[in-house]
C-alpha cells in the first residue's frame, strides 16, 4: 500500500476500474473516449479545455496527462499556460463574484 | 546542459550498441512488467517477422553531420568519421541498377557532407528508381557556401527533399536541433520553395519530418501536418507536401536522454499501452533493407544503429542478392515497439 495519497504510476491503472464495475467502467470510457473527438470542436481545443479543467479540478493525474497530451499535438507551453490562466481567472472569479453576496448581507444586516 | 559532442565522442557507455540492448532486454522487459516485443507479435501470429517485397533501399552514406541534435538515432555528428567510400558506392551502384526496390532513400548523417555524394547522386538517378530521396537536415543548405547550389543540384536530380522539423516554433525545434537550427532550416525551406519544391501540383517533391522533441509520443500525423502547414504559411511563407510524424525510438541519443530525464519507464509503457497490432504488418523492416556506410546489410536504419545485423547469409552488399536476402527472419528487440506505437512509425510517417 502506497504512503502517499497519489502515485503517478497509478495514472496507468486508470482502466482497473472497469474490472470491480465492468458495466458502469464501460460506459463511461466509451462515454469520455466520445467526448474527446473531433466535433464541434478540435480535438486541439478540447485538449486545452481539459487542461485547464484538470487545473481548477487540482487534478494531477489529469494535469500530467493533458500535458502530455498538449506535447503530443503540437500545443506550445505558452498556448498551455494561457489555458491554465482561464482555469484560474474564472476560479478565482467565482470565488470573488460571491463578493456581492457578502455585500448583500453586509447590507441588510448593518446597512 | 547542451550536449555538443556524439556518444561515441563522449564515450558515454550507450556508445556501444550492446549496452543499449542490454538495457532494452532487462530491467522492465526482464521482471515480466512488460511484454517482449517477440511475445507480443507471437499473440497474433507475426512471429517470426518476416519481409514482404523489397520496396525501399535505404543507403546510409556517413555519419558526419553538421548538427548534434538531441535525440539522434544515429548519433550523427561532426566528430563522426564514418564515411562510405567511393568503393562502397560502386557496390551500392549495381545493386540500384538491378533492384527491384522502387525507393531509393539515401540518409546520414548529413549525407551531403560525404565528399562523393553529388557524383553518387548522379550515378544512381541514372537507374531510373522511381523515387528518389534524400534526407537533408536543410541548415546543411546554408552552412556553407559550397552547398548553396544544393537546391539546383536537388532539382537537376528530380530528388526527392525529406527534411526533419520538430516544430513550427523556434524554441522546440532549436532545443531538440540545436540554437540557430530553426531560422537556417526556414531559410532552407524559402531557397527550396523559390525553385518550386514543396509548392502545390509541382513534381518536386518536399516532405517534411516531424519528431517529438522530448519522451511524449507523436500525435496525429494528419493534424500535426496541418498544423504545420497552416503555421508555415502564416509566419514564413513556405508550404511542403506531406509531413511525416515519426515516433522516436530508445535507442542511442534518445535512450541516453530518457535515462538521464528519468522518462525511460514511462516511455517504454507509453510505447507498450500504444501497441497497435495493424502496424505490425506495415513496419518499414518488412519492405525495406538498411545499408551502412561500410556495406552492411541491416532490417532498419535502427537496427544499424544497434549493429544488428540481417539474418541471412548474405549479410554484406559485395555478396548482395535480393532474392536470398528476402528469405530472412527480422531481427527485433524492445526498440521496435516504437514503429507499432499507435499509427505506427516508419521513415516514411504513419503505416496503420
Amino acid at each position: 500500500m502506497s504512503k502517499t495519497y497519489y502515485d503517478p504510476a497509478d495514472l496507468r491503472k486508470f482502466g482497473n476500474i472497469t474490472e470491480w464495475s465492468e458495466e458502469l467502467g464501460a460506459k463511461f470510457f466509451d462515454y469520455y473516449n466520445s467526448v474527446f473527438q473531433e466535433g464541434a470542436l478540435t480535438a486541439r481545443e478540447k485538449s486545452l479545455i481539459a487542461l485547464a479543467v484538470s487545473h481548477t479540478e487540482q487534478c494531477p493525474y489529469c494535469i500530467d496527462a493533458y500535458t502530455k497530451d498538449g506535447l503530443q499535438r503540437g500545443i506550445t507551453k505558452e498556448e498551455m499556460m494561457e489555458a491554465v490562466h482561464v482555469g484560474a481567472a474564472i476560479k478565482s472569479g467565482a470565488a470573488l463574484a460571491h463578493g456581492v453576496q457578502m455585500m448583500n448581507k453586509v447590507n441588510k444586516l448593518d446597512g | 546542459m547542451k550536449k555538443t559532442q556524439s556518444l561515441h565522442k563522449r564515450e558515454s557507455e550507450l556508445a556501444n550498441s550492446n549496452r543499449q540492448l542490454e538495457i532494452l532486454s532487462n530491467g522492465i522487459f526482464k521482471s515480466g512488467e512488460l511484454p517482449k516485443f517477440k511475445d507480443k507479435i507471437a499473440e497474433i501470429g507475426q512471429f517470426p517477422l518476416r519481409p514482404k517485397k523489397l520496396e525501399i533501399l535505404q543507403i546510409n552514406v556517413g555519419y558526419m553531420c553538421n548538427q548534434v541534435c538531441e535525440h539522434c538515432h544515429v548519433d550523427a555528428g561532426p566528430d563522426r568519421k564514418e564515411i562510405m567510400t567511393k568503393d562502397t558506392m560502386k557496390q551500392c551502384l549495381e545493386v540500384i541498377k538491378n533492384t527491384g526496390a522502387h525507393t531509393l532513400d539515401l540518409t546520414g548523417g548529413a549525407p551531403e557532407m560525404n565528399p562523393n555524394f553529388r557524383w553518387f547522386v548522379e550515378e544512381a538517378s541514372k537507374a531510373g528508381i522511381k523515387d528518389f530521396i534524400v534526407r537533408s537536415n536543410l541548415t546543411i543548405i546554408r552552412a556553407n557556401k559550397k552547398y548553396h547550389d544544393l537546391p539546383e543540384f536537388f532539382k537537376k536530380h528530380n530528388v526527392h527533399v525529406v527534411s526533419s522539423m520538430p516544430h513550427w516554433t523556434r524554441g522546440k525545434t532549436d532545443k531538440q536541433r540545436g540554437e540557430g537550427v530553426f531560422d537556417q532550416s526556414i531559410k532552407a525551406l524559402q531557397d527550396l520553395n523559390a525553385i518550386g519544391y514543396g509548392m502545390p501540383n509541382s513534381s518536386l517533391k518536399l516532405d517534411l519530418v516531424y519528431n517529438p522533441s522530448g519522451a511524449f509520443l507523436p500525435g496525429n500525423q494528419a493534424s500535426m501536418e496541418k498544423d504545420f502547414k497552416k503555421a508555415l504559411l502564416e509566419d514564413f511563407n513556405i508550404q511542403f507536401h506531406n509531413l511525416f510524424a515519426i515516433t522516436n525510438l530508445p535507442i542511442s541519443r534518445f535512450l541516453d536522454y530518457l535515462i538521464a530525464s528519468e522518462n525511460y519507464e514511462d516511455y517504454m509503457f507509453a510505447l507498450v499501452e500504444a501497441y497497435n497490432p495493424v502496424a505490425v504488418a506495415n513496419v518499414m523492416c518488412t519492405n525495406t533493407i538498411s545499408i551502412s556506410w561500410d556495406g552492411w546489410l541491416y532490417d532498419c536504419d535502427f537496427n544499424q544503429m544497434l549493429d544488428l545485423k540481417v539474418d541471412s547469409k548474405i549479410k554484406h552488399i559485395s555478396e548482395y542478392n535480393e532474392d536470398l536476402l528476402n528469405d530472412r527472419n527480422i531481427v527485433i528487440s524492445q526498440h521496435c515497439y516504437g514503429c507499432t506505437a499507435g499509427a505506427g512509425s516508419s521513415c516514411q510517417g504513419s503505416v496503420a
